[in-house]
């Protein structure tokens, strides 16, 4: 008797851990988080619950210039996350032979690097008269007062470099879960190379790609060391504007407010992907 | 502000890294008290008197003092930890002082020891150093520090200098002294501009175009340029401030403003992706001195900033005598000079620098060199003309912040 009530509880401890760390330190913060976020008040006199929707109102219309420019950011270096990542994902798959691991290894040599020191390395490489530039400008094939540093396009070029392992690996997973007999009946039944590619290989990655695409997307959009390393005028993101309203203003219910916003525009935004991309595909991808 | 300024670029990531870390815990702390009635106001007058007498009556003298400081800013002996102008204090009252680097910047400082001093707890500090400004006056508001007993402190009332002593946004010293204070001007990279640059509007001349770095803080942004605009920043408004704004926001919209800098714009303006910017004085001194030789600083012709890191008591202490022991014997020339030509700050005490001079005068080599611009440095010892040059930041109570916020925090967070 105990032994069966035992076995059936089995699964409900394995869980127990995980979910009471995720039950302390994310379900309770995220409800401290939202009742922040409609009240009113400073740190001095405190901060009384005052159920003020406004505030919402009121970050977005601060804000909301920030907000698109995170997304819009987080939507660049995520595609090209994908572009860069499915080609080297695909060679080390099904090209890597016997030194796979060690191509994934270089892959995630990076990540043994502060994610703060990989950037701040990048403001070297990426100088005005730095390696790439000061050679490209003694050799006039740009201009002198060309820069890449304190623009857009740096604080992108930084975000892809610093997520795009997390786009490879799943992608790389999915692709080495394909069967080489499906391959190789393809070929048997004449399909092209091209043919095989985009009607046999492409769609079994696509779980791989989805999962690619939450773990880099997500992050990227409220990344804020890229922007302020790498970025000058005007390419604040969202993720330093929340920096700064908690702990510079100590403004913790705009802060708050701004947070939720931001998550639950990922939160649709997952949402209505996973629909597109089909249910099936999503639980592949939280299985892949 | 007063950092590390030899690893200036690893600063902004250890900074932001425990933003996050501070950004955790005050999120726990929420959940696990709300934030509410934390309103307790300093007290004044006779009320505060009888306020230090209460708490100072009866204190002993105890065995340990814990000191919360910002990293590289005190003397280091033959191996790393080692501080001499520490041990020397400990060898003579045998206090023993664990000195805990754990200040990284004070917004994120106060985020940390706020939640446990309002709960009535220690915060694990006895003794911590805390810049004068927005935070200061947080913790001033919220009455987190413990007012000192001057009795106990002989060498400051003897030996700090008359401008740390009338300090506005702490009359009397009733809550702290200073530790080293520092000033914020202007510097350039002198292969890159070839006049001298003397008035802080020269940083909106058309032909740096580009070149330009601006500080990404509410206060040192805002600060000089009110200085620049009206003098002294204690006599301005909402008004000035926006005047301010729109100043400061043409000057980015006209593309003259590379980047808002956060700690970072020492290595941008040696390597010329600045030619002129916004900058510390330490900063400076430190790359001067260690072979740097195309910057040059200058304090703006219209007045530079001074700012200044205070020692102060927290509240909840747990050896508030020998905290003040402490304090009191870094006013002593002899060990005040200790630090200065170690962390090349402006130390609050003029007599170290005939000292420092003597030290000069006996040493020898590459040593003696340093030690002679040390002695000599308008950034260390600044002169009387130089003092009357620099204002200090406005203080800001609590409703003026949101507005000066509102105000300022657009012009860098675009």
């Amino acid at each position: 008797m105990i032994g069966r009530l035992r076995s059936a509880g089995a699964p409900y401890f394995a869980i127990l851990p995980g979910g009471l760390w995720l039950a302390i330190f994310f379900v309770l913060p995220l409800f401290v988080m939202v009742s922040l976020s409609v009240q009113t008040g400073n740190l001095i006199t405190g901060f009384q619950q005052t159920f003020h929707f406004a505030n919402y109102s009121h970050v977005l219309s601060t804000y909301n210039k920030q907000l698109v420019r995170s997304l819009e950011y987080g939507a660049i270096a995520t595609v090209l996350c994908v572009v860069l990542a499915y080609p080297m994902a695909y060679w080390i798959a099904f090209f890597g032979g016997r030194n796979k691991s060690t191509y994934l290894f270089l892959v995630l040599l990076p990540f043994f690097v502060t994610f703060v020191l990989r950037t701040v390395a990048w403001q070297f490489l990426l100088g005005d008269q730095g390696l790439v530039l000061g050679w490209l400008k003694s050799a006039g094939i740009v201009g002198q007062n060309f820069h890449v540093l304190a623009t857009g396009a740096a604080v992108i070029a930084g975000l892809v470099y610093n997520y795009l392992p997390f786009m490879l690996l799943p992608i790389y997973v999915s692709l080495e879960r394909i069967d080489p007999n499906l391959l190789e009946a393809a070929g048997d039944l004449y399909a092209t190379r091209r043919q095989t590619f985009l009607r046999i290989v492409f769609p079994l990655t696509i779980p791989g790609i989805f999962a690619g695409v939450l773990l880099t997307f997500v992050p990227v959009v409220s990344d804020y060391v890229n922007a302020s390393i790498l970025g000058g005028t005007g390419q604040t993101m969202i993720g330093n504007i929340i920096q700064t309203l908690y702990l510079t203003n100590s403004d913790y219910p705009n802060a708050s407010a701004l947070s939720i916003v931001l998550m639950a525009i990922l939160m649709i935004g997952i949402f209505v992907y996973a629909r597109a991309l089909g249910t099936r595909d999503l639980l592949d991808a939280a299985a892949g | 502000m007063a950092t590390d300024p030899t690893i200036s670029n690893l600063r902004l990531g250890r900074r932001d890294l425990f933003r996050y870390a501070g950004m955790g815990a005050g999120i726990a702390t929420l959940a696990a008290c709300g934030v509410s009635g934390e309103g307790k106001t300093q007290p004044t007058g006779t009320a505060l008197k009888k306020q230090t007498t209460s708490f100072w009556d009866g204190k002993k003298k105890t065995g340990e003092v814990n000191w919360a400081q910002w990293p590289l800013y005190i003397d280091v002996g033959k191996s790393k930890g080692d501080h001499p102008s520490i041990d020397q204090f400990t060898a003579k009252t045998g206090i023993k002082v664990h000195y805990n680097e754990v200040i990284q910047d004070d917004d994120t400082f106060f985020a940390k020891v706020q939640p446990s001093l309002s709960a009535g707890q220690y915060s694990g500090y006895d003794v911590a150093v805390i810049t004068n400004g927005i935070d200061f006056t947080r913790f001033l508001e919220l009455d987190l520090f413990v007012p000192l007993e001057h009795s106990l402190m002989p060498n400051f009332e003897k030996y700090a200098g008359a401008t740390y002593k009338t300090a506005a946004y702490d009359p009397g010293n009733v809550y702290s002294v200073p530790w080293q204070s520092g000033i914020t001007g202007i510097a350039y990279n002198t292969k890159k501009v070839q006049k001298p640059l003397t008035s802080f509007f020269d940083l909106w001349d058309p032909a740096l175009k580009g070149k330009v770095g601006m500080f990404a803080d509410n206060e040192d942004l805002p600060n000089p340029m009110l200085v620049a605009m009206f003098g002294d920043p204690a006599k301005t408004g909402p008004t000035q401030w926006k005047a301010a704004a729109k100043k400061l926001n043409q000057q980015r919209t006209s593309g003259i403003v590379r980047k808002y800098y956060q700690q970072d714009y020492i290595n941008a303006l040696s390597t010329g992706d600045v030619w002129a910017c916004q900058a510390w004085s330490g900063d400076i001194f430190q790359a001067l001195e260690s072979g740097a030789t195309d910057l040059a600083f200058a304090i703006p012709s219209e007045g530079g900033v001074l700012w200044t890191d205070n020692m102060v008591l927290l509240k909840n202490i747990k050896n508030p005598v020998s905290s003040m022991m402490l304090i009191d014997w870094f006013y002593q020339p002899k060990i005040a000079a200790e630090v200065a030509e170690y962390v090349n700050y402006i130390t609050p005490v003029p007599a170290a620098k005939p000292i420092v001079a003597r030290d000069a005068a006996a040493a020898s080599g590459s040593n003696k060199k340093t030690l002679q611009q040390i002695a000599t440095s308008p950034l260390v010892f600044p002169t009387a003309a130089d003092y009357s040059k620099l204002y200090r930041y406005r203080t800001l109570t609590n409703s003026e912040l949101t507005t000066w916020n509102e105000i300022f925090e657009p012009v860098y967070q675009s």
